[in-house]
This record gives C-alpha cells, structure tokens and sequence, in this order.
C-alpha cells in the first residue's frame, strides 16, 4: 500500500468514526442541522479522497450515500430511526470497503459487493428520496413574503453555480462545449472561473477537471431547459441554479453550499453577482481611506476606520445586510477550520518512536555524567548537571505527552456498540461515560480496545437483566453501563460498570470445582472467587450468544492488560451489579524505579509499589517474615531466590512492597536509591522468566533487571506451597541440552 | 565499556552465494576452532561486564548493553554441553544477527578467540560426520577443510535456535529455585 492510500484509509477511518458519533447524535436531536452538515463534511472527504486515489468501488457507494445526506440536509426527505439505522449500517459498508483496500485486494468479494448493493437498493427505495430525484428543487421562484429574508436582490438574471467533477475531462466531455451551448440559449452576462480547487502543479493530474463557474446568465429560457444543458454531466458537476429576482434567503443558501475555501468576502459576493466588480472597488476604497471627512462626526469615523467592507457595502446600500452575515459567517468558518487543522500534525508513529527512544538514551547518558559529576566532588559541575537533568527530565515529560492521546475516543466508540447491542437484545442500556479527557500513550489506547469491548459485552450480556427482571426486582428498567477512566496514584484506571445482577458467586464458586481450578470445602474470599472468572477456558455463561462467550475468554482480558503491565479487578454486589476496574502504568516506556543490590547485581523496583525501607534486624529465625509494627510481613529473599553467590552482608534491607492491597518485603544488600528507568525489553527469549519484567541501562552502561513485583511474590508463594506439599527435593536443573 | 573491533557489513547477496565461496568467520573454543558463516556476523566486541539473568539455564550468560540495546549473550561452550567458557584476555562477544523482518533478534556468542576471516570453496566443504564430533549433529553444518585441518562449520539457525532457547529458558525458570 503506498503512502497516499494509507494517509486516505487513516483519515477516512476518522471520518468515519466522526459521522458514526455524528449520527447517534442526530439520532438523538434529529433537528440539528451543524450535525446533519458534519455528517455530510465526512461523507464528502471520503469520496473526495477515494476519487483522489482513484478507488472507484467507494467513490461509487459513497456517492449514493452523500446524495441521500445531501437530501436531508435539504430537507426534501425527513430523517428516521430506520434511515439512521440504514446510514450507520452503510457508514461500517465503507468501513469493510476501506479494509478491502487496505487488504490491497483489487475489489471487494462478492459477499461485501452485494451486501453493498443490498444497501444501495435500500437507500433509493426510500420513496420519499426517489421522488425528489427525479424533480429537483422547484423551477418557479415561489411568491415573494413579507419577511426579512424575502427581500428580492436586484439582478435580473439567472445565477448559475457550476463545478465540474474531477471525472469530466476522462469521461471525454469538454466543459467549455456546455458554456459554448449554454451561450446559445441566452447571453452570459457575467462569469468567474474559480480554479480554487487547483492542487499545486505537481499534485495537479493533467486530466482531471478542478473548474468551477460562477455564470450570471440573461435568459428567457425556464429552469428545466438551463438544466437540460447540463444533462450530459449532471451525475459528474454540482449545479446550482437561481432564477432572476431570487429571495435573499436563496443566495444565503448558495453561499453556505458553495465549496470554496478561501474567498474574501467582496469576491464571494461578485461571484454570487450580487455585487458589481465596480461596486467592490468602491467599498474596497471606502475601506482602505476610512477617514473620509463628508461623511459625519469625528466618532463615526472611528468606527468607520476598523469597519469591515461588509459593513461599509451596506452603508453604502449595496448589498442587503442579510447577505453580509451569511458571507461573514462562511467566512469565518473557513478560517475557524483554518485554525483547527493547524494546531494538529500528524506524524508517522514510527518516528515518534524514534524520539523517545532517543530521550531515553539521554535519561541514561544523563544519570551517567551526574554520577560522574559527583564523584568529581566539583560543585559547580554538579550544579551544572542537575539544571541539565531537569531540562532532560522536563524534554522527557514533554516527549511522552507527544504520545498521550485522550481516551474519550475509544470510549466513545461504545456509543453505537451499546445502541445496536442493547436493540439486538431486546435490553434498554444508559451508556455513562465520564473522565474521557483522561489521557494515556497510544499504543496502549489501540491495545485496550479489545479487552474493553470484551468486557462492556459481557456487562450487557450478562450483567445487565432484561427490562421485565429487572422491574420485578424494584430496578429501572433500563440498565445502566458505566464507563469511566481516571487517574490514580501513577496508574490509570479505566472502570466498566454495571447495575446488573452481579457476579453469581455460588455458580463461579461450583464452576470452579467441576474444573479443578478450586477444591470443594476450601475457604475462598469473595475477591478470589470473581478473580477465578479470569482463569482459562472459565465461562458460566450456559449458553453462548452472538453477543459474548465466543473465542476469547476473560483470561485472554487479563492476559491483553497484564501485557501491558497492568491488572484488572473485579468487584460485585448480588443485585447491584459489578465493577471491572482496569489499572494501566501512565506509559510503556519510562518509569521511576528504586535501585536496589544484591551482591554485585544491581536490580530495579519500580518506585509506585514501593511502600517503605527498614532495616532487617540481625535475624536468626528461619521463617521467612518479620515484624512490621504488629503486621507480618512475609519476606522474599532476593539472594536465594535468584541464586546469587556469596554470603549476605552483616546488614541486609527490606523494600516493603505492595501490589493490589497485599504487602510483601523483598530483601537485598543495599539501598540505592530513586532512578529514572528506561525499560528496555529483554528480547522473546526471556518472555517465560516469571518475576523480572525488563531491564534498564544504568549510568554506568550496565544493564539492571527490573522485578515485577507481583509475579516474584507469586512465585515465592507458589515455590513454598510446592515444597511443602509434597517436600521432595526440587527437579535438577536441565544443565545440558544434548538430547 | 565495549569497543568494537571489527564491525562487518552484512548484505545479502542474493544468489551469488551458491557456487562461489563463501567467507567465514573463524574462532577458537575449547582449543577446537570453529567457523560461522559472515553474513550472520554484525559485530565483534571486548568481553565486557556482563549482567546475570536469574533463573536461567547455564549457558545464557546473561546480557549486555550494546549502544543501547540489551543484547542476550549465549555461552557456546556450555551450548555443546561442556564447561562453561573461563575469561581469559583474548575472550571476545561475537553480536550474531539471526531471523528475518520483525523477528529479528541479535544474540551475543561468547568464544576464547576470534581468529580470521576465511575464504572456503564449497569444494572443501564435507558433509558433518554422524557421531564423533561431540556436539549435536545438527549443530553442524559442514566440516571445512583447510590447511589440512577440519573447522567445524556450525549452523547457526539451529545452534542459536530462538525457540529453543525460549523453551529451555521458559523450563528453567519453571524449575530453577533457590537450590541453585
């Protein structure tokens, strides 16, 4: 795939998800114009762009689809649940389209063809857009009211607005040849050739058409025979025709829909002809020699001194106030958009990459000169060294917000995923989102996706009852589904919850014995028996439904979210319903660790599960815990543990650590103190170690592990537990690997 | 910190390899030498320090950080199944590329010397004996002769095989515990 289709399939993915959201907004407020333009903006770019890259399958679905938005958007047919419904199913239609071509597949197979033309067929059959097809807007100008748009503009010709499609010159039509037939139906008074949507000459295709006209056109002709010129390119131009003494509120309507970017004001108004060229040039002056001392008091003229020419053509009574606004307000749209597109870049991830792994080099590199600069005992270097260090600390912060992107996104992808899910089940579901200004790195957002989507199906499916259950139960009868993300303490956490039924926990609990994951009698906390639900091939579900308990399973969840080095919870109350709580670090690359040694190895804690550091009073006990301020603390020794030789020093530290409530102490040599960790993967080989979660460079350029302090103290446990169960000496160690 | 003493370019020559010879990299262990094949060799570098991986099985020395990169480094010597290799000053870190696009993964090989660069006919290239050599048949991939002498040409995709390592890795850990 070359780098145009690309950017196209990204930006129309976008587009997409703008006019899905845009929609279940419509859904919601069926008058709101803004909205039924946006969707219409996105329909629009993606057949713009796919014409770009010439991909005509979606130039030709998408096509359908923008006339029946253009329809609405004119009022000449009237929005329904049911055309919602059509629309969004042909807003995921161009989705599939868009991964056909993504795929690089020539065209889409025959199923998505035809699911294609099914919808199609489904959009023209809608009566009321058929019959306006045909007819178009109404040929006679409808009597003049008594209204402040009923004013009539004082032209007495045609106003035509033309613009060619980019097709026109391939398709073998020339479009001088229909302004050379138009010219002989009447007499062009008037014409602008816009070449606005000219590219630069070296994106510029030789064969495509980028023209547009602006025709003021003196005629005794009717409407139907103006079109008539047009007919052999009328699937391929856009035409927009004003009959003489049109109402104000007319050109209000063809200056909102012309295309164009960039028009100043006074030339939108002459294109429009409204306005003379030579009635401009004399509002342009007006504005250019504003103190122009005819014209009245000292006070007028400061206000005259900044007024915009739209003003001053009205003052002049040139054109009619009505049509100012209009222009003005497209006008400032224009530069609003202006504004927004260039607050954003957009830039290749791979890039971005680059650069972080770059600052990350720099982290290192830093702590390296500062240790030297200490050992140097020169103060002024080491004052010099930490300014450096906190600008590298402060270009650290600021590159990993580059990759923050705000969650709202992805959560509001559920939008529609709980409006269709929730009708296919017959279950009426609020969807509450809250905290989607909550920002994490990027990857992780495209790597949380599934493991959400899984659980907010789950929540529907099974969390939430029916209506009538839940009315019988003195509930609401519609469900509501949480989701919620915030910060909290160095992690994020993402919440989905529900005010369903709850877990069952008799029917985990009994689940659990028939697959040996519990033993019958064993005493189980209500925590560990919702945490078994994450255990492999575990689905209470009795039946599996469309909708959850399909391939991946909840293990496959934690198994995503632990990839990402973070955890999932989950808490439930009988009839209030359940809470998962997702914890994610803030970003995958940096974190503050604690540096810790053990003999002549230097190891990492990362800093947010350490609670505290005491001193291990000269023990002679065997067991393996201590005394913290009446808790037991159980202890890991690191020494043992990773078989590292040599006898313990005299005084031997603990690193009280906590991980999701539970407080364990590892035991080292010495404390080092706090350090800034770049993580750096270990490599596949290393990916079944259990208990050490990556590596770090220090500044002396050796490489430190980074415990994961969860899966050391399972494993500590675990080791334990299998010795005393069944207190044989442990399994050699394959010390060869002849065979 | 490392230094690098050679570093070789290595590009592919598509199709040219076939009947021309190939150039080899020779290198001593245990008093035997033996050759890998250049295009698979990124770098040489000084023996330097090491960090151990717990729990892991006797021939993966650990890792070293290389411009950076956390490069695991694998004991050949303990690979066959001997000793692990004593450190002498002659002791290099062989950086070997293995795997192709996204797999790609460097690994160090620790040898007692590097010896030369070495042209070897496929002519002088016998197929390895069944038994005899002491190491895994399918370790080897050719005898080399030159100057009347055999070098062991190893095959590097089994030798520095990633699944297995992964395997045996993933096995100690299982059952290493602080017996060791």
């Amino acid at each position: 795939m070359d780098e145009i289709t690309s950017v196209f399939v990204t930006e129309s993915r976008e587009q997409l998800a703008t006019l899905e959201s845009a929609l279940l907004q419509l859904e919601d407020n069926p008058g709101d114009s803004d909205t039924l333009n946006a969707i219409f903006r996105s329909a629009h770019t993606i057949k713009g762009g796919a014409g770009v890259i010439e991909c005509s399958y979606i130039v030709a679905f998408t096509h359908v689809v923008e006339n029946v938005l253009d329809k609405l958007r004119n009022h000449e047919i009237t929005l329904d649940s049911d055309l919602i419904a059509l629309l969004l199913a042909c807003g995921d239609h161009m989705g599939n389209l868009l991964g056909v071509l993504e795929s690089g597949a020539a065209g889409p197979d025959d199923d998505l063809a035809s699911e294609g033309e099914a919808l199609l067929k489904k959009l023209q059959s809608d009566p009321s857009a058929a019959a306006s097809a045909q007819t178009g807007p109404p040929a006679a100008p409808p009597p003049l009211i008594e209204s402040s748009g009923g004013t009539v503009v004082e032209t007495d010709c045609w106003h035509i607005s033309l613009r060619f499609g980019p097709d026109v010159l391939r398709n073998g039509m020339d479009p001088l040849s229909f302004l050379r037939y138009l010219g002989s139906i009447g007499r062009i008074e008037r014409m602008e050739t816009l070449g606005d949507a000219m590219p630069n000459a070296d994106e510029m295709d030789p064969e495509s058409c980028y023209l547009g006209f602006e025709i003021s056109f003196s005629s005794n002709a009717d409407k139907a025979a103006i079109e008539r010129v047009f007919d052999f390119v009328r699937d391929e131009c856009s035409l927009q025709i004003l009959p003489p003494h049109s109402r104000v509120s007319d050109y209000l309507e063809l200056i909102a829909a012309l295309p164009e970017d960039t028009m100043r004001l006074g030339e939108i108004l002459v294109k429009v002809g409204v306005l003379t060229q030579a009635e401009l040039e004399d509002g342009l002056k007006a504005q250019s020699q504003p103190a122009s001392p005819v014209d009245g008091t000292e006070g007028e003229e400061e206000t005259r001194e900044r007024a915009p020419i739209g003003e001053i053509l009205v003052e002049h009574k040139v054109v009619q106030p009505e049509l100012v606004e209009a222009a003005v307000a497209k006008q400032k749209q224009v530069t609003e958009k202006k504004a927004a597109e260039s607050r954003l870049i957009r830039i290749q991830a791979d890039k971005l990459d680059r650069l972080i792994d770059l600052v990350g080099e720099l982290v290192i590199a830093g702590a390296s000169v500062s240790l030297l600069a200490g050992k140097s005992g020169m103060s002024e270097l080491v004052e010099a060294t930490s300014l450096t260090g906190r600008l590298v600390e402060s270009i650290r912060d600021a590159a990993l917000q580059l990759r923050m992107v705000q969650i709202g996104e992805t959560f509001n992808r559920f939008n529609r995923v709980v409006r269709d899910t929730s009708r296919e089940m017959g279950k009426e579901i609020d969807l509450r989102i809250a905290g989607g200004e909550t920002e994490l790195d990027k990857s992780m957002v495209e790597k949380i996706g599934d493991p959400l989507m899984h659980l907010v199906r789950n929540a529907m499916d099974h969390g939430l009852e029916m209506p009538s259950v839940r009315e019988a139960s003195g509930k609401s009868p519609r469900g509501r589904l949480a989701l919620n993300a915030y910060h909290d303490s160095g992690n994020i956490v993402i919440e989905v919850a529900d005010d369903g039924a709850g877990l069952n926990r008799e029917r985990i609990l009994a689940k659990a014995i028939e697959r040996g994951l519990a033993q019958p009698g064993q005493s189980l906390s209500d925590p560990e028996i919702y945490n078994l639900i994450f255990e492999p091939g575990f689905s209470t579900a009795e039946k599996v439904t469309n909708i959850s308990g399909r391939g991946v399973g909840m293990d496959v969840v934690r198994r995503n979210i632990q990839g990402l080095r973070g955890s999932v919870d989950v808490s439930s109350t009988p009839g209030q319903g359940s809470r998962f709580a997702i914890r994610l670090p803030l970003t995958l690359a940096i974190i503050d660790g604690f540096l810790v040694g053990v003999g002549d190895a230097a190891y990492v804690i990362p800093l947010d599960s350490v609670v505290e550091c005491i001193e291990l009073a000269t023990d002679t006990s065997e067991r393996d815990y201590v005394n913290l301020r009446g808790e037991v603390l159980p202890l890991v020794r690191l020494r043992q543990m990773f078989g590292i030789a040599g006898a313990a020093p005299a005084r031997q530290n603990v690193v009280v650590v906590q991980y999701a409530g539970v407080k364990s102490g590892i035991v080292v040599d010495q404390l080092m103190g706090e350090f800034q960790t770049v993580i750096k993967p270990l490599g596949s080989i290393f990916r079944h170690i259990k208990g050490i979660g990556g590596s770090t460079i220090l500044g002396s350029g050796e490489v430190a592990l980074i415990l994961d302090v969860q899966a050391l103290v399972q494993r500590c446990a675990s080791l334990e537990e299998s010795r005393a169960g069944n207190a044989t000496t442990p399994r050699a160690l394959p010390s060869s690997t002849r065979n | 910190m490392s230094q690098s003493l050679i570093t070789t370019n290595k590009q592919r020559v598509a199709g040219a390899a076939d009947d021309s010879p190939q150039q080899y990299l020779t290198f001593s262990l245990g008093g035997e030498v033996f050759a890998l094949g250049i295009l698979n060799v990124k770098e040489i570098i000084e023996f330097g320090k090491i960090t151990e991986i717990p729990m892991m099985p006797a021939f993966i020395r650990g890792v070293i950080n290389l411009r950076g990169a956390v490069v695991p480094v694998i004991d050949l010597s303990a690979r066959f199944g001997g000793a692990a290799s004593a450190v002498s000053r002659r002791t290099c870190i062989v950086i070997v590329e293995l795997g192709n696009g996204e797999d790609r993964q460097d690994l160090g090989v620790i040898v007692d010397a590097v010896n030369e660069v070495l042209e070897i006919p496929r002519a002088d290239i016998e197929p390895p004996p069944t038994f005899g050599a002491k190491i895994r048949a399918d370790f080897i991939q050719g005898m080399g002769k030159v100057n009347g002498t055999f070098v062991i040409i190893l095959n590097v995709e089994r030798v520095l095989s990633t699944e297995e390592i992964t395997l045996l890795a993933g096995m100690s850990s299982e059952t290493s515990s602080e017996e060791q």
